[in-house]
């Protein structure tokens, strides 16, 4: 029954309407309230990452019974899970999603007043809110089997799962990835390799069956070939003027980092950087009057990107890469689908923040040149210590050892709470005026 | 003869400065800033045609949280850009300007053409400016314009551990509970402000000269105590309060020349 359920109201009914409302959005106007006089208009690809990301929500509410479910944090290796039919969803990207829904507050509230303190990273809030009070913007979320949590990105995620996993009783894996500062040398690739080996038992007791290696090798050739393409896409920001902004881009990652192994989202990117490159031939600029070009260093501020895209637009600014979107490509060379266990220990331990701060600072010089830059932002993001650690120093190692210019801007990712309006609004303005003389 | 005029609409005081086509500062006005800034801004236009004579067709530039609201203003400028024109035309060199308001502090680097290099602004909160004092004063029943004083005269000090304006208030009725005189309190305080600032000034790195701007110069503890926390002397502008509306005005008279 259950499982006629889910095919009725995710395969069929549900595929349909979303197909059908995708088709209208195509087909409709710019929507009234953006900015055509500063801002490209809204890319085409937009109805379809929609439709992609509301049918995956779709797909969650009715998995419960029909598919195994895992939740896994963002940089979790995720191919393991696809190959045995898991239905993943990622507590990060929901949290976004209820960041630029502007739901955050009460969700983290939720936590707040169940105890947890508010110095804990925002996404956590969000996610451990929605779990105690049921409350979430996409309907239902469905109630996970297995947890997979990596420490690649932070620690706080390993506090995070274990709450998860004493909440639903549930086991968890966890796969620990040594720090790197400079190689990660052999033994530790090792050592991540071998806690990968040891996960797989415990996923298949979970999903009732047993991993093929083939399938295992077909998710991860998938999973390199959509990195591949999201890295063509952030390169293209090389042209002048940048035919997509970061604000674009954060919008546009959804399926990088939640369907990652999926043959559709290979697909939705083929599609997207061939209307991107149509842009590039055409001369159209996400911003009308590119007059100077910036980095964007950590996460994005989910309820403030169309007033951050605004703001700078505005004023001629296009803010045309960022490190944030680059870590969801800049490993695409590292996976190796012959070597799907070997490749995925590598490229899981080496995302920008399983590294060291100098690497960081490395990174955006070359990103400035790369992308022939004028300045850079470091959101100083209140929940992401790992992310903000020695943007103080990185900061000025850039105006004063490369002459970058470059802006703090303390906020928080998730939390509007920790965002005074006011403030940024000034020293954005002041950044863009020393930029212009 | 005023040629243009620039209006800084701070968060604590409002200042209008008019300057000649030669840029000198000729004329100047502050007062409390008014929460209905349009109606303060044309008494101040009025005050400036009365004694100078009409100003009809000459730029008027804002700066200064409340410039949004200046709906008379040809252009407007933020306060650190405003800072940095008026300071180096008055000192004719770049370097390290501190300003601190009564809500507001900030560093801007100063490069050698007068052009901004680099700037930071205090936190979300007002530790790190005028109103930290201003608060606690009134707890000690000290005028503010005696503060200084009162504070370089103390011998004695003691260590103000919270920055945070609210706390620092409870903590210094606990030490006044506890009989520790009002002077070393004081000096305590100025110490914890200057801190503060320092630690901005550090996170852009200091350049000198040091430079000091803005209504808190006035206090001669905040001077002193920058002087020997940086190991830098200070210098300051003729009319520290009104470098960002002199600022503004300069910008103001390069509209009048193109
Ligand atoms: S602390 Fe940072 S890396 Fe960790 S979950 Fe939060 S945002 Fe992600």
């Amino acid at each position: 029954m259950r499982y006629l359920k889910y095919i009725w109201n995710v395969k069929v009914a549900g595929a349909l309407f979303l197909k059908y409302q995708r088709f209208k959005s195509e087909r409709r106007r710019v929507p009234a309230r953006w900015r055509t006089d500063i801002l490209a208009p809204p890319l085409k690809i937009s109805a379809r990452t929609k439709e992609l990301i509301s049918k995956h929500y779709l797909e969650g509410r009715y998995a419960s019974g029909v598919k195994p479910v895992a939740w896994v944090t963002s940089g979790g290796p995720v191919e393991i899970l696809q190959a045995l039919g898991f239905y993943v969803l990622y507590p990060e990207n929901h949290g976004a999603l209820c960041g630029t829904r502007r739901v955050a507050v009460e969700l983290s509230e939720e936590a707040e007043n169940y105890g947890f303190s508010r110095d804990i990273c925002s996404y956590a809030r969000t996610d451990i809110g929605a779990m105690l009070s049921g409350k979430t913007p996409v309907g239902r979320l469905p109630k996970p089997d297995l947890l997979l949590a990596c420490t690649n990105i932070c620690q706080t995620v390993l506090f995070w799962y274990r709450v998860l996993a004493r909440h639903f009783k549930i086991p968890l894996i966890l796969i620990d990835t040594p720090f790197v500062y400079d190689d990660a040398p052999e033994h530790a690739i090792q050592y991540v390799k071998k806690q990968l080996e040891e996960s797989i038992p415990v996923a298949e007791r979970v999903a009732r069956k047993s991993l093929k290696y083939k399938k295992l090798k077909e998710v991860v050739r998938l999973s390199k070939e959509a990195s591949e393409l999201w890295l063509e896409i952030m390169y293209r920001g090389r042209a002048k003027p940048a035919p997509i902004s970061v604000f674009d881009q954060f919008i546009h990652m959804a399926p990088i980092v939640e369907m990652r192994g999926k043959p559709e989202t290979v697909d939705f990117y083929a599609l997207m950087l061939k209307e991107v490159d149509d842009r590039i031939k055409r001369g159209i600029g996400a911003v009308k009057r590119e007059k100077k070009r910036l980095l964007w260093d950590n996460l994005p501020i989910w309820y403030k990107l169309r007033f951050l895209a605004e703001f700078l637009g505005e004023r001629g600014i296009s803010v045309v890469a960022s490190t944030y979107t680059m870590a969801w490509g800049e490993l695409a060379p590292l996976i190796d689908p012959e070597k799907p266990l070997e490749s995925m220990a590598k490229t899981y331990i080496y995302p920008i923040l399983n590294r060291g701060t100098g690497y960081k600072l490395e990174k955006m010089r070359e990103m400035v040149d790369e992308f022939d830059l004028d300045g850079a932002i470091l959101h100083s993001d209140r929940s992401c210590k790992p992310y903000s650690i020695g943007q103080v120093d990185q900061r000025n190692r850039l105006i004063q050892e490369y002459g970058i210019p470059a802006l703090l801007l303390e906020a928080d990712h998730n939390d509007p709470r920790a965002f005074a309006d006011e403030q940024v609004k000034a020293r954005l303005e002041s950044f863009v005026e020393m930029l212009e003389t | 003869m005023i040629a243009s005029i620039g209006i800084d609409v701070g968060s604590t005081t409002a200042k209008i400065v008019g300057v000649d086509l030669e840029g000198k500062f000729v004329w100047s006005y502050i007062e409390p800033a008014d929460p209905r800034v349009e109606d303060q801004v044309q008494k101040f236009l009025n005050l400036i045609e009365k004694e100078t004579g009409p100003i009809e067709g000459k730029p008027i530039v804002a700066t200064g949280y409340g410039r949004n609201l200046v709906h008379q203003a040809t252009k407007k400028v933020t306060e650190i850009t405003c800072h940095a024109r008026g300071v180096f035309k008055q000192l004719g060199h770049g370097g390290t300007l501190v300003d601190i308001g009564g809500q507001d502090s900030k560093v801007i680097i100063i490069g050698p053409n007068g052009e901004v290099v680099d700037f930071t602004m205090n936190d979300k909160c007002a530790a790190g400016t005028g109103r930290f004092l201003e608060n606690t004063a009134g707890r000690l029943r000290v005028k503010l314009q005696d503060m200084g004083e009162v504070a370089l005269a103390s011998r004695d000090e003691v260590t103000i551990s919270s920055t945070c304006t609210v706390f620092a208030e409870s903590e210094i009725i606990s030490m006044i509970a506890h009989g520790v005189k009002v002077e070393p309190i004081l000096k305590g305080l100025h110490r914890a402000l200057v801190k503060r600032i320092v630690a901005m000034i550090r996170s852009v790195g200091l350049v000198p000269p040091l430079m000091l701007s803005g209504g808190v110069v006035k206090n001669p503890a905040i001077r002193k105590m920058i002087e020997e926390e940086t190991g830098e002397k200070v210098i300051l502008p003729d009319h520290p309060q009104f470098m960002g509306a002199y600022g503004a005005a300069l910008i103001g008279l390069k509209l009048v020349r193109n």
